[in-house]
């Protein structure tokens, strides 16, 4: 994993603020839009989550904007592994993918045997996409190996549920462990790679999101094999999510832009999307009030 | 020794309390001062500010927003000399200042006059009492005593106002005079500029409740605004006239007409 090169820091930074400053305007900016609308993973990971509340989640991923049919539907739902079969029963049938967080989420200190029957489970249960969340302090220690092991029989454990690994980017210090992370995720058989999990104060920024598009770059110029990524936490409004577009066309290119290989991690997202959409199509600024709090 | 230089003052906008440029760049040069010009997204800036700042304005308690009001008539009367400066008369500075204190002693009294204790058949008490409306969009009158006229009634019950004024000099002073009286960031927002250029965008604002059209002289305009604000069932007060005149008792009237009743039942006997 040492042999990786090392990321710059100030050229990382600098390239991602470069790219934010680009202005995308009328046509562009209602496809950027409906593009990250159907890019969403709507996700809601409380204590306090109801069956109640993510059927009513699940619905609106289903059809965000009850006002205008023409509004495209996200990408998934993302819950905790109990909520899983109340949200299957919605979206069955609909193409929304269920993503389910498994591996004793957020913190991922558990045993192996603990994660993989939490994966099991939740793909019995009905999800068809996985997020695990990797060992941090396996991996700040230098144990690679035991991460790598670990993602393999999270993997295996999947069965044919999409894999998505959460590296925490906000806990693993530097840009260089975010490449390295990202890579061993992908060696390991990851089909996402995952900036957070949103329960750390530093989530998903640009350049963390920039290294990791790198990676998934130049793995599949490598292996031939294309891994998508996933920003998660802190991409609130319609702006930040269109920097990240551009910064996934200026990196990876044109083949990640799409929900199968890119996605955001969100929930608030939904609804600035919902709004700046109403915007370019009534002519009008609009409010919170006229769309429904997840 | 050499001559001091003159030190120039730029006019901006007040957003969320905060004195920004306008987003588009755009200056007017008024009476040799150079003023802000806002655009659409200025206002959009200005009702995202007010619409935060809403909800805490409005749990304040109302002895607290008119100690914050009668704050606002110190920092006013201290600045005699700058209004004057800019062609205020200091009687109508005095006069704004006492419409200030008038106002900031109404916050904690207009819902024993509004409210109500209503008498209703059956065990149960029955209270109407007043809320504000919300955010206001404001087409304020260019002098001082006209713009205190309509701000202070707007915020002393509580709603937030975004106002658009076409006497920048006098609307960016009194700004100062709040950002330094405890005003929250965000209860008052002033763009300078064109009406006819920004009011439509506050009129067809889904997330502004009410529209002041009192200073709005050209009756197509106003007519254009009201027929956009119809479209959010936003409350309108219609333009005042060429005749408004400030100097007169305001009444009640001036609040009343940015207030909701909200009637509560609560059965008796708990």
């Amino acid at each position: 994993m040492h042999g990786l090169p090392g990321v710059d820091k100030v050229g990382v930074e600098a390239r991602a603020a470069a790219l934010s400053t680009r202005s995308i305007k009328t046509t562009s900016k209602a496809a950027a839009i409906d593009l990250a609308i159907r890019m969403v993973d709507l996700t809601t990971l409380e204590g306090a989550d109801t069956t109640g509340k993510v059927r009513a989640l699940a619905a609106k991923a289903l059809r965000p904007d009850p006002a205008d049919p023409s509004c495209p539907p996200v990408a998934a739902v993302c819950v905790y592994p109990a909520m899983v079969p109340a949200v299957a029963e919605v979206l069955r049938g609909s193409g929304v993918h269920l993503a389910s967080v498994a591996t004793a989420f957020p913190s991922g200190q558990a045993p192996l045997e603990v994660k993989l029957a939490d994966t099991r489970d939740a793909v019995a249960a009905g999800a068809d996409e996985i997020d695990m969340v990797i060992s941090r302090g396996a991996f700040l220690s230098g144990d690679y190996r035991h991460v790598y092991d670990e993602i393999v029989a999270v993997k295996e454990a999947c069965g044919p549920a999409h894999l998505k690994v959460i590296l925490e980017t906000g806990e693993l210090g530097t840009y260089d462990n975010v490449r390295r992370a990202s890579w061993l995720a992908m060696w390991a058989g990851a089909d996402f790679i995952k900036t957070s999990t949103g329960k750390v104060p530093v989530a998903a920024t640009l350049p963390v999101t920039l290294v990791m598009l790198e990676a998934v770059r130049d793995f599949r110029a490598q292996t031939g094999r294309q891994v998508g990524v996933k920003p998660a936490g802190g991409i609130r409004t319609t702006k930040d999510a269109i920097k990240y577009l551009v910064t996934v066309a200026e990196t990876a290119g044109d083949d990640w832009l799409s929900p199968d290989w890119f996605r955001f991690g969100a929930s608030s997202l939904l609804n600035d999307l919902l709004m700046q959409r109403t915007k370019l199509t009534t002519g009008h600024y609009a409010g919170p009030d006229y769309f429904t709090l997840d | 020794m050499s001559e001091r230089l003159k030190v120039r003052k730029t006019y901006k906008l007040y957003i969320g309390g905060k004195f920004p440029r306008s987003e588009s760049g755009r200056t007017d040069l008024v009476d040799g001062d150079n003023v802000a010009r806002a655009s659409r997204k200025d206002a959009r800036d200005a009702v995202v500010a007010a619409r935060k700042a809403q909800p805490g304005w409005a749990g304040a308690t109302a002895y607290n927003r008119g100690q914050i009001l009668y704050r606002a008539a110190e920092m006013l009367e201290a600045r005699r000399a700058e209004f004057k400066h800019l062609g205020v008369s200091g009687e109508e500075v005095s006069a704004s200042t006492d419409r200030l204190v008038w106002y900031a002693g109404w916050a904690d009294k207009l819902a024993q006059v509004t409210g109500n204790a209503n008498p209703v058949a059956g065990p149960f008490f029955n209270l109407s009492a007043p809320e504000p409306t919300g955010v206001v969009g404001v087409i304020a009158p260019p002098s001082l005593l006209g713009l205190v006229s309509v701000v202070a009634p707007a915020i002393v019950t509580g709603n937030t106002v975004v106002v658009i004024s076409t006497g920048p000099q006098v609307a960016i002073t009194l700004a100062e005079t709040w950002a330094t009286s405890d005003l929250p960031g965000g209860v008052v927002n002033i763009l300078t500029g064109d009406p006819a250029e920004v009011a439509p965008w506050l009129a067809s604002h889904d997330d502004v409740n009410a529209l002041d059209l009192t200073a709005v002289a050209d009756a197509a305009l106003a007519a254009d605004l009201e027929r956009e604000a119809a479209g959010t069932l936003k409350r309108v007060l219609r333009p005042a006239g060429a005749e408004a005149d400030f100097t007169t008792d305001p009444g009640l009237r001036p609040m009343t007409a940015l207030l909701e009743t909200k009637t509560v039942w609560h059965p008796k006997g708990f």
